[in-house]
């Protein structure tokens, strides 16, 4: 963990405080070994709670050396990938739509996507997972597996992702619209090729965190024991009765999976790309007929 | 209608523990998530890698899975406590992360000059952080702080898979017995949505009386 700190951890956005002097730097060190010491007295104060009901016995833990528990495991990862793509697309698709209805000039679409996102946005996921599961049934309607997990999960993230996209759209330049405009270019054209592209890579860094928070929600397939992650976790620990040592695995697979996410839209957040919206400074490829005034400048 | 005046009891006891568990685990993450983020923007190494840590492990790890570790799991390692207070425990953690990350994106907006000035006068970091940077960092952060409480009272409602009986717990109980799906899920839904307006129009109303005047 200490590795991956450096970048974001090290930095405070703010400089909060000078270069510490004498003093300070021995307020640092001692406030350092009081957080050591108290940091270790809980890891091992939890260590010994493990180990006196013996969950850290090595033969508890030997299993998660085979292979096979993996591969079982994996496949749950699979299926957590797929849900989570399947919600990415339909959510990112729905929620493009939805940040551009809501941003219409026509007054019907500008109230029909506000209403709809406030209302995603305000339905705990779980409420639409048992409407899927156990409310729709009774009604004759009874979808696959997964797409009782993929439908509420769509419903959810579109309305997240179509804030997120307005967002990018807004925090546009209005003269990137306008200039596409004047180029003759419809309102169509101006949206598809100049505001959205850029809205959506303005907006990336958030996007990828919701992508993240989406992946953590397909673990409710353990509600419609759909095979993901965490059912499969718990459909093994029921098998090998290693509860506390299934669970720590699935942990930090998810850990390690979304981290890997987290750390991307830091990165993307911290280190934009080149293109950035707020930099007038580059030169840009102005078609020039007369060569004259840029040799003198 | 009936259904909802027959089982008014329960429903009402339900949408009491929805609310109880929102506002204790929502002021729980108000703190412990302000005590992160000074943690966070602290000169000790140690303490901020650690609030770092922390808020990656909470914004990386589903919610689902904490519950079922901390309700499931962690009795066998002979932690247990009682089942409502350990899913509010849970909760207020996970959020904190989310509040922490909030206030921190709040700090950002808190001009060098009003550091550099509390320095100026000789206010130590703690003092600065608790006159200056905290109180105008939580001011600007009251919308992103709504949101995150909007959200935290949705995820009261993972509560209802390890087995509290909130509201969304309720509601399937009810439509179980009931089978009307559309009506019950609806009202629930819109009593979810009624909350979350009285956290949003609330925000708006402090966002409003404590904003400041730039």
């Amino acid at each position: 963990m200490s590795t991956t700190t450096k970048p974001s951890g090290a930095r405070p956005a703010v400089s909060l405080y000078d270069e510490p002097g004498p003093r300070t730097r021995r307020n640092i060190r001692i406030w350092s070994v009081v957080t050591f010491v108290l940091l270790g007295a809980a890891i091992a104060a939890a260590l010994v709670q493990f180990a006196s009901h013996g969950q850290l016995d090595a033969d508890k833990w030997a299993p998660f050396l085979q292979w096979s528990i993996w591969e079982y495991l994996l496949v749950g990862l699979w299926g957590t990938a797929q849900a989570a793509a399947l919600v990415a697309v339909l959510g990112g698709i729905f929620g493009v739509i939805l940040a551009l209805g809501r941003l219409s000039n026509v007054r019907v679409i500008r109230w029909l996507s506000t209403g709809y996102i406030e209302i995603a946005r305000t339905v705990p996921v779980l409420l639409l997972i048992y409407v899927m599961l156990f409310g729709l049934p009774q009604l004759g309607i009874n979808f696959p597996l997964l797409w009782k997990l993929v439908i509420p999960l769509t419903i959810a993230n579109a309305a997240a992702f179509a804030e997120i996209v307005r967002a990018g759209i807004l925090g546009l330049p209005a003269g990137q619209a306008e200039a596409a405009l004047s180029l003759g270019m419809s309102r169509g054209q101006a949206t598809r090729y100049v505001v959205l592209p850029q809205a959506i890579r303005f907006a990336s860094p958030s996007l990828v965190t919701q992508l993240v928070s989406l992946i953590k929600d397909t673990s409710l397939g353990y509600i419609v024991s759909f095979t993901e992650l965490l059912y499969r976790g718990q459909v093994l620990s029921s098998f090998n009765h290693l509860l506390i040592q299934t669970f720590v695995v699935v942990t930090l697979i998810y850990l390690v999976f979304n981290g890997s996410l987290s750390t991307l839209a830091s990165r993307l957040r911290t280190r934009p790309s080149t293109r950035t919206l707020a930099d007038p400074g580059e030169p840009v490829g102005v078609p020039v007929t007369d060569p004259r005034p840029t040799t003198v400048a | 209608m009936d259904i909802f005046v027959d089982s008014a009891g329960p429903l009402l006891q339900a949408l009491g523990t929805t609310i109880v568990m929102a506002l204790i685990a929502g002021v729980g993450s108000l703190i412990l998530g302000t005590f992160v983020t000074a943690a966070r923007i602290s000169p000790i190494p140690v303490l901020r890698a650690l609030a770092f840590g922390y808020v990656q492990f909470f914004v990386n790890v589903p919610l689902l899975v904490l519950l079922i570790l901390a309700v499931f799991v962690l009795p066998d390692a002979g932690i247990i406590g009682p089942l409502a207070p350990t899913a509010v425990i849970v909760l207020a953690l996970y959020e904190a992360a989310y509040v922490a990350e909030a206030i921190r994106s709040g700090v950002n907006t808190v001009g060098s000059g009003q550091v550099e000035a509390s320095r100026a006068l000789g206010l130590t970091l703690g003092q600065s952080l608790r006159y200056v940077i905290i109180p105008q960092s939580v001011r600007a952060a009251v919308q992103p702080l709504g949101n995150v409480m909007i959200a935290l009272t949705m995820n009261t409602a993972l509560a209802a898979a390890v087995g509290v009986v909130e509201l969304t717990a309720a509601a399937n109980k009810l439509n179980l017995v009931q089978a009307q799906p559309i009506l019950i899920f609806s009202v629930a839904g819109l009593v979810y949505m009624a909350l979350a307006l009285v956290i949003g129009l609330g925000t708006g109303k402090i966002e409003r009386r404590v904003a400041i005047k730039r």
